[in-house]
């Protein structure tokens, strides 16, 4: 196991590593003590457990633990017919729905050769980057929380509900937007609603400067979270990292760079980068991000056409069928690369369904390794910072 | 220096504190966003109970039931749907599917009940506070489309290649376009209750998509052994009442019939429908009259081993099918076709047989452990305005049963037809065409009392009509025919203000000062059909039982008062083609079940 992707613990202190390669690790002789961290913990971000040993404050071994949150989603999607498949598959990850309702729709479209109107790929963009601000909203000040820095989780609240707000009336729905389906999209923007959000924009340009001053240039802050769960530049590929996590290693991964869809083309942005790869250079890519966002949001909302068509024909809903085909659909979300394997067999509903979200490898296998040689008090810190989804990794 | 910065930095989130909060002290107070998907409503006297709210739902959340009230009647299945709030994820499927728009979601934030039942309610019906809110979401316009709305066009001959002959003018869906078309069938059901026959339609439609047309075909033949006429030229009552028509074109039922009949050759019919192999069981059942009923009763008596023979007082089969209905809508070889199909199971035919002189109806009875007659209305009735006794003064129904026999007609330059129904415009178009052909050009009229809004015939056969250059003047009442030499100069009317009083009772109303003349020297009359039953001797008569009106009364089962006769079609039912076949499949039920209890 000490070998596995050529990484080695440093060790040096507890437990020693027997022949057979496990960890020498006796709870009976008082060095050791297991502890679980979850699946309630409020620093954990959803329903699931990572299991530690401890020596001292030092964790020397960690396992995570999921199984708390299965809903079978998937097989759910399986067995219902392909327009009933966006209402449930946005449960699949709870803090941004619209990525799960792109990369299904999109597979659909993909696979029955439907190409949606040019207004219905802004509107798919805005929604995926509206989604992108709000999660950012909470996770950007969400890593101050975990140093119980409250102040900024409560700013980073207010104004998510306030894009919230944004999405009930583009929507019809707070969280659950359900407003990506097969075809196209189920709303043109309401009279005003350009306005609405540049108020509310205006709101986060000035909680930038101050979530800045607040967390990014504080000692207290910077203390906790340089140095401190630092992912190595060659684990990216070992570990399939993606998302904002590879690009704080400076490795600039990103679909909508790489893999353009909708209207990110058009769009003028480069995603930022960090080289230390710690707690801090993770927030600061978010930080930036979070800005960047702003900043996209603006231009859509620029470059949109006011009218056009939301949404192409499509078979009839309740007995379409699909041809023989697969297919992998891939979105970036303000985790990473949010995939969907779709397939199907040319009945009325898909064959099978795989989501590939981030957090599977991010808060799986990464963090097990990651959490070794940490401080007890930085577990939450270290998951946050990977800004983990533990609805996803089940579905 | 940057150290000491980081100290102080976050002291400045202290300038908070003069400012005001942002946190509403009630949220719950805030209204909606006007587009929020909160609780249902339904317009319940615009629902029709379709149930296609109820296929979409993911959660299995609707059930559709029955209310109080709400009767079950063509194009209402009398059902609504009930929303289970303990399933329901307010995804608004069921509005955006909605076929007639009448369910809506309100902007309601919040319902707060102690009683869990109340939790399952029928919008509409059950009244709740948000019964009245405008605001919340409906189904977003335009272009948003679960199902197409536009139907796909059949393909005709353009007016002027059909004009001149009694070619078919209709050609038929492609399979591209009968697959689109089928397509876009929700497979609700209405039209199942709807039709007399109650065929299968969303099980054949179906089938259509499924590119499967065998067993089209059966589904066909389960409930109409008829289907390449009817293919052509049935009222289709289906389409009057599909839930898509609601907000969009109907289904074409029809012509999706005709595709799966077109699409199966005559040979494989007895392969596929799977007969042939049925055991006589000796019992004799006579068949007054080769009509839609007639054959449909053969048909389904021979399915389960009777002996049956067919009397037709004419040379061909068909009853009004053939004699009634001009070539250029119902082609003889198409009636041919399914009419051989009957034969080929054994059903005999006895053409220039008429009952009542050839053979009397007792010997039928003697010979026969059942008798069945379907014999139409073959008399023209008459407006018995002056004049109309005038020879150049015709019946459609005479002239169409002598075009089709392959008689020369009488056809003049200047022709008025009176009456609006499919009659009328059968006999219009027919008598154009015969004008194209003989004078090279065309003048003929059809006026009826009603106005061209309630004309009975249908909308396409007005339009279709006027396409061949024939006169449509609606709204007028003959009140004589001016004569001048012996010789028709034409026709008088005046206006029709309306045709049914308050009760619904035929009682033309008329403006007598507003006038209008009709030049013309041929008049036909096609204002309804009269039914001939001498052939019912005095006897059986009384056995038989008439309403005030004179009609024949008959059981479910279609069978009178005289036990070992049985009568449908037209004379009971109707006038069209599928009531026909529905009563002759009926009657065929209870003429087994009369035999067989005799037994």
């Amino acid at each position: 196991m000490s070998n596995l992707f050529n990484w080695e613990p440093d060790r040096s202190k507890y437990p020693t590593v027997k022949d057979n390669g496990e960890l020498d690790v006796d709870l009976s002789s008082h060095k050791f003590t297991k502890l679980w961290v979850g699946p309630n913990h409020p620093g954990i971000t959803g329903n699931m457990a990572v299991e530690i040993t401890i020596s001292g404050d030092e964790i020397v071994q960690a396992k995570t633990h999921v199984g708390y949150l299965h809903r079978g989603f998937e097989k759910l999607i399986e067995r219902r017919l392909f327009i009933q498949g966006f209402p449930t598959c946005i449960r699949m990850c709870v803090a941004e729905p619209d990525y799960n309702e792109y990369i299904l729709s999109k597979a659909i479209e993909d696979l029955s050769g439907i190409e949606i109107p040019e207004m219905a790929e802004w509107l798919r963009t805005l929604a995926l980057e509206m989604a992108r601000l709000q999660s950012l909203l909470r996770t950007v000040p969400g890593q101050g929380g975990t140093f119980s820095l409250g102040l900024g989780v409560q700013w980073g609240m207010y104004l998510r509900d306030l894009i919230l707000d944004r999405f009930e009336e583009l929507t019809g729905a707070r969280i659950y937007h359900m407003y990506i389906l097969p075809g196209g999209v189920r709303g043109l923007l309401p009279d005003g609603f350009k306005a609405r959000m540049e108020e509310n924009l205006k709101l986060i340009d000035q909680f930038v400067i101050n979530i800045k001053k607040l967390m990014f240039d504080n000692v207290i802050f910077k203390k906790r979270a340089i140095g401190v769960g630092v992912i190595k530049k060659e684990w990216v590929d070992q570990f399939g990292i993606v998302g904002p996590n590879a690009r704080a290693v400076g490795i600039s991964r990103d679909i909508r760079k790489d893999y353009p869809y909708l209207k990110y083309q058009e769009l003028d942005f480069e995603p930022p980068t960090a080289k230390d790869g710690d707690i801090f250079a993770r927030s600061t890519v978010r930080y930036q991000e979070l800005i960047q966002t702003v900043d996209l949001i603006r231009q859509i909302m620029a470059k949109m056409p006011e009218k056009g068509d939301i949404k192409s024909p499509t078979p009839n809903v309740l007995h379409w069928k699909i041809a023989k085909g697969e297919t992998y659909i891939r979105s970036e979300s303000s985790r990473g690369e949010y995939g969907m394997y779709y397939v199907t067999d040319g009945s009325d509903k898909p064959r099978r369904i795989n989501l590939r979200g981030p957090s599977y490898n991010h808060a799986m296998s990464l963090l097990e390794h990651m959490l070794i040689n940490a401080n007890i008090s930085d577990v939450h810190a270290i998951m946050v910072s990977l800004q983990t989804c533990p609805p996803e990794i089940e579905r | 220096m940057g150290k000491i910065k980081d100290i102080l930095s976050p002291f400045t989130a202290w300038g908070n504190v003069v400012k005001e909060p942002v946190t509403i002290k009630n949220p719950i107070g805030r209204e909606a966003a006007p587009r929020y998907r909160g609780f249902h409503k339904n317009d319940i006297d615009t629902c029709i109970g379709c149930g296609t709210c109820e296929v979409i739902c993911e959660n299995e959340a609707i059930d559709l039931v029955p209310v109080d009230g709400i009767e079950t009647k063509d194009g209402d299945s009398g059902l609504r749907p009930m929303i289970d709030y303990g399933r329901c994820c307010w995804c608004a499927l069921c509005v955006d599917v909605c076929t007639t728009g009448s369910l809506t979601l309100s902007n309601e934030y919040t319902w707060v009940s102690e009683d869990p039942d109340e939790f399952r309610f029928i919008p509409g019906v059950d009244k709740k506070s948000w019964d009245d809110n405008e605001k919340g979401w409906k189904k977003p316009e335009p272009n948003y489309e679960f199902y197409g709305k536009k139907r796909v066009d059949m393909p005709e001959l353009h007016a002027e290649d059909r004009d001149k002959s009694f070619i078919e003018f209709v050609t038929g869906y492609s399979k591209q376009q009968a697959e689109e078309e089928a397509d876009r069938c929700v497979e609700c059901g209405i039209c199942t209750a709807t039709c007399p026959a109650h065929m299968g339609i969303p099980e054949y439609i179906k089938a259509i998509r499924n590119d499967d047309l065998e067993e089209g075909l059966r589904i066909l033949y389960e409930t109409n052994p008829l289907p390449e006429i009817c293919g052509r030229i049935c009222t289709h009552k289906c389409e009057e009442v599909c839930s898509v028509g609601h907000n969009g074109d109907p289904i074409s039922i029809r012509w999706l019939k005709r595709y799966i009949a077109d699409q199966n050759p005559s040979e494989k019919y007895k392969e596929i429908l799977n007969a042939g192999n049925v055991e006589n069981n000796g019992k004799k059942v006579a068949i007054i009259g080769s009509g839609p009923s007639g054959l449909s009763a053969a048909y389904y008596l021979a399915l389960i081993g009777y002996d049956c023979t067919i009397y037709e007082k004419l040379p061909a089969a068909g009853g009004m099918m053939r004699y009634g209905i001009p070539e250029y809508r119902l082609p003889y070889d198409q009636i041919d076709k399914d009419i051989d199909y009957i034969l080929s199971l054994g059903v005999d035919i006895k053409y220039n047989v008429n009952i009542g002189t050839d053979i009397t109806l007792d010997k039928l009875k003697k010979d026969y452990d059942a008798v069945f007659a379907g014999t139409g209305l073959h008399l023209g009735r008459s407006t018995r305005i002056p004049g109309s006794d005038h020879k150049n003064v015709f019946f459609a129904t005479d002239l169409l049963r002598e075009i089709s026999l392959g008689d020369e007609i009488q056809v003049s330059e200047k022709i008025v037809v009176i009456g609006g129904g499919n009659v009328a415009m059968d006999i219009t178009r027919s008598l154009a065409r015969l004008q194209n052909i003989k004078f090279g050009k065309v003048d003929v009229t059809a006026t009826s009392l009603e106005s061209e809004d309630i004309m009975p015939a249908d909308r396409e056969e007005v339009v279709e009509a006027r396409e061949e250059k024939a006169i449509i003047d609606p709204g007028w009442g003959p009140t004589s025919i001016e004569i001048e030499n012996d010789k028709i100069k034409g026709l008088h009317v005046q206006k029709c203000l309306s045709v049914f009083d308050e009760s619904g009772r035929f009682n033309p109303k008329f403006d007598e000062s507003n006038t209008k003349f009709f030049e013309a020297d041929m008049i036909v009359e096609s204002i309804g059909q009269g039914m001939d039953v001498e052939y019912i001797s005095k006897e059986i008569r009384d056995q038989i039982e008439f309403d005030q009106r004179g009609r024949i009364q008959v059981n479910d089962y279609f069978q009178t008062g005289a036990k070992w006769l049985f009568i449908g079609g037209d004379i009971i039912q109707g006038p069209d083609v599928i009531h026909g076949i529905a009563n002759g499949h009926k009657a065929a039920i209870g003429i087994d079940k009369f035999i067989n209890q005799d037994k």
